[in-house]
């Protein structure tokens, strides 16, 4: 097992130091002298100078990206143009907000899309079949931001269920899950939208096999043989595609946090693209990055776990 | 429904022939390729079906809700919320096909070069597809879109910098598998070049699935748009694009529900048809994911 985890982590180092690269040629591409955009027409000579001292701006590029590199893994990511306060304290603040909502979501989506996938692939082409793959279907092609203010628009102000916006706490104590529950929710929801029609298709490829028939006939109770022997091999192509769609789940968590004034890492994003706030915005892309690619790592040690063979080869 | 056997593939029947039959005996297909058409016939005849103009403020007519003269009522400028619909239909073509065109010529390359060459090359372009994969798309479409400036063109250019490694891994996978084929080798057994071989006998063989996935993959491209524009980093205001309209309409939502839900609605209808038609050309192109799917 060890080697294995090994293994996955030496894959990831070349990925690392690529989207190292990627992030910190991202002031270098944009067009423009991002120091004279940022700080307006009629900045003086003097501070545009400085501040491009400050970004590094004024040596060649490979030694910016080198000084970047070894400022980020000391965990100094720089400070904020526009708010005066380091980078680093900013995402601190903000990061478990958006975590939480992830938590919660992929939470949901596991929670509903197994018994929805089994559903569906035991119930195949009936009744309910249709009606949760027209569901599906239908929420895969909304826009996750439109779901979310119609939902505003009808379960917030209309009908005063939920909060309008904001976040009320963490997400143990009641009122910071009522909060929570309806960001949560679509963010979760678009997911099971997608994992269960996976599920059902492999569980239906599984359910065709000869041991399922060998587990019926031995005379095993049919939810045995649902659960234990078919929901297993289907889980290994279901861990693939969470991992696939993980990055997916955050980026709507970006649109999402937006909607709902949700004190989180993507807010503050879109905030500080708008703003140009080049180094805060280096930051939290570096941030989302390391994120998916140790939530990656995880998907592929669960994969182990639930596919023995993969730890031997 | 019709039965299998007379849309298994017949005597005589060309390739093509069979896909269209394919397609023609499919619900989906024609639902998707309908709302394709009213799409394109919309955006192509916005001037003779609706007489109003999509930018010009009518201040008489401030947030009316729908009427028989606006049929999904007005906005905030009175500006009749079905020609904006419906002249967004412009922008929404406008980025499905500029997105596609950038990430299949990005990533059809690339994949391509991965799967021909092998080795070290193909390492390199698979690390760099996997770097793609680890930054959140939104994310890095709107880091681009926000740093180029915003607007219509930096949208369809920051989505199309993005989605292409989608494409990258589809046609390294089709490549793997057609470059051992007896044809390839015939075809170096004469002399061809490398290039020859790449683009005259491997890449007319692996353009199906590439067609049936630009159709999947415009339907994204369009939700992506919207969701940029939607977030202030891609068409501004007064420009009619729907993600554009659904931010504006969101400041209205108590007075006016309409101007929030229209244009959603309109990016619906249009990205499940994309994803209709899509799903219809996979199965038609591929007879045997056909039947595989007609049977289970």
């Amino acid at each position: 097992m060890l080697k294995y985890v090994l293994r996955r982590l030496l894959v990831l180092i070349p990925v690392l130091f690529l989207v190292t690269i990627l992030i910190s040629s991202l002031i270098y591409f944009s067009p423009g002298d991002p120091v004279r955009v940022m700080l307006g027409l009629r900045a003086q000579e003097e501070a545009v100078v400085t501040i491009r001292a400050e970004l590094g701006l004024d040596k060649p590029y490979y030694i910016r990206y080198l000084n970047w590199l070894s400022n980020a893994a000391r965990g100094n990511l720089g400070r904020s143009l526009q708010r005066n306060e380091k980078v680093m304290d900013l995402i601190r603040e903000r990061l478990p907000a958006t975590l939480e909502m992830t938590l919660f979501a992929v939470l949901i989506a596991l929670v509903v899309a197994i018994p929805v996938g089994i559903i569906s692939a035991t119930h195949a082409d009936t009744f309910i079949d249709n009606i949760l793959s027209f569901f599906s279907l239908f929420w895969v092609s909304m826009p996750g931001f439109w779901i979310a203010i119609v939902a505003v628009l009808l379960l917030s102000m209309h009908w005063g269920i939920f909060p309008i916006s904001g976040r009320g706490g963490p997400l143990w104590t009641a009122k910071g899950l009522h909060y929570l529950a309806l960001p949560g929710l679509i963010l979760g929801i678009r997911q099971v939208a997608i994992i269960s029609r996976l599920i059902r298709v492999s569980m239906l490829e599984i359910l065709n096999e000869d041991y399922i028939r060998t587990a019926r006939s031995k005379g095993l109770a049919e939810w045995k043989v649902v659960c234990k022997h078919a929901l297993r091999n289907a889980m290994i192509p279901t861990v693939t595609i969470f991992g696939v769609q993980l990055p997916e789940l955050m980026s709507l968590g970006v649109i999402i946090e937006t909607v709902f004034a949700w004190p989180g890492t993507g807010r503050m994003l879109v905030d500080a693209v708008l703003k140009r706030d080049y180094t805060l915005v280096q930051g939290i892309v570096l941030v989302y990055a390391l994120l998916v690619i140790l939530m990656s790592l995880l998907v592929d040690l669960l994969y182990g776990y639930i596919d023995p063979r993969i730890k031997r080869e | 429904m019709t039965t299998q056997a007379d849309r298994s593939p017949q005597l005589g029947e060309t390739y093509f022939e069979g896909v269209f039959h394919r397609m023609h005996g499919d619900r989906t297909a024609l639902i998707g390729t309908a709302i394709i058409l009213i799409l394109l016939l919309s955006a192509l005849l916005a001037p003779v079906i609706t007489t109003y103009d999509p930018v010009k403020q009518n201040l008489n007519e401030m947030l009316s809700s729908p009427t028989f003269k606006h049929p999904l009522g007005t906005d905030r400028y009175g500006r009749d919320l079905l020609t904006r619909i419906i002249y967004g239909g412009r922008y929404a073509l406008m980025i499905g096909v500029g997105v596609v065109i950038i990430q299949m010529a990005i990533g059809v390359s690339l994949g391509l070069t991965a799967g021909y060459y092998g080795g070290i090359v193909e390492s390199i372009i698979m690390r760099l597809t996997d770097v793609m994969l680890s930054i959140p798309s939104i994310v890095l479409a709107m880091t681009i879109a926000g740093f180029l400036g915003g607007g219509v063109q930096n949208v369809i250019i920051a989505v199309g910098a993005i989605g292409w490694r989608d494409y990258t891994r589809l046609v390294r996978a089709e490549v793997l598998s057609t470059k051992e084929r007896t044809f390839v080798e015939a075809a170096r057994a004469v002399g061809c070049g490398h290039l020859r071989i790449m683009i005259c006998h491997i890449l007319p063989h692996i353009v199906a699935p590439v067609i049936a996935y630009s159709a999947l993959a415009a339907g994204v491209a369009i939700l992506w748009a919207a969701a940029l524009s939607f977030l202030g980093l891609g068409a501004q205001p007064p420009t009619p694009e729907w993600g554009a309209m659904l931010a504006d309409g969101r400041e209205d939502m108590r007075e006016a529900w309409w101007i929030a839900t229209f244009p959603g609605l309109a990016i619906m209808l249009v990205v499940l048809g994309f994803n209709f038609f899509g799903d219809a050309l996979r199965n038609a192109l591929d007879p045997k994911m056909y039947k595989a799917k007609r049977i289970s």
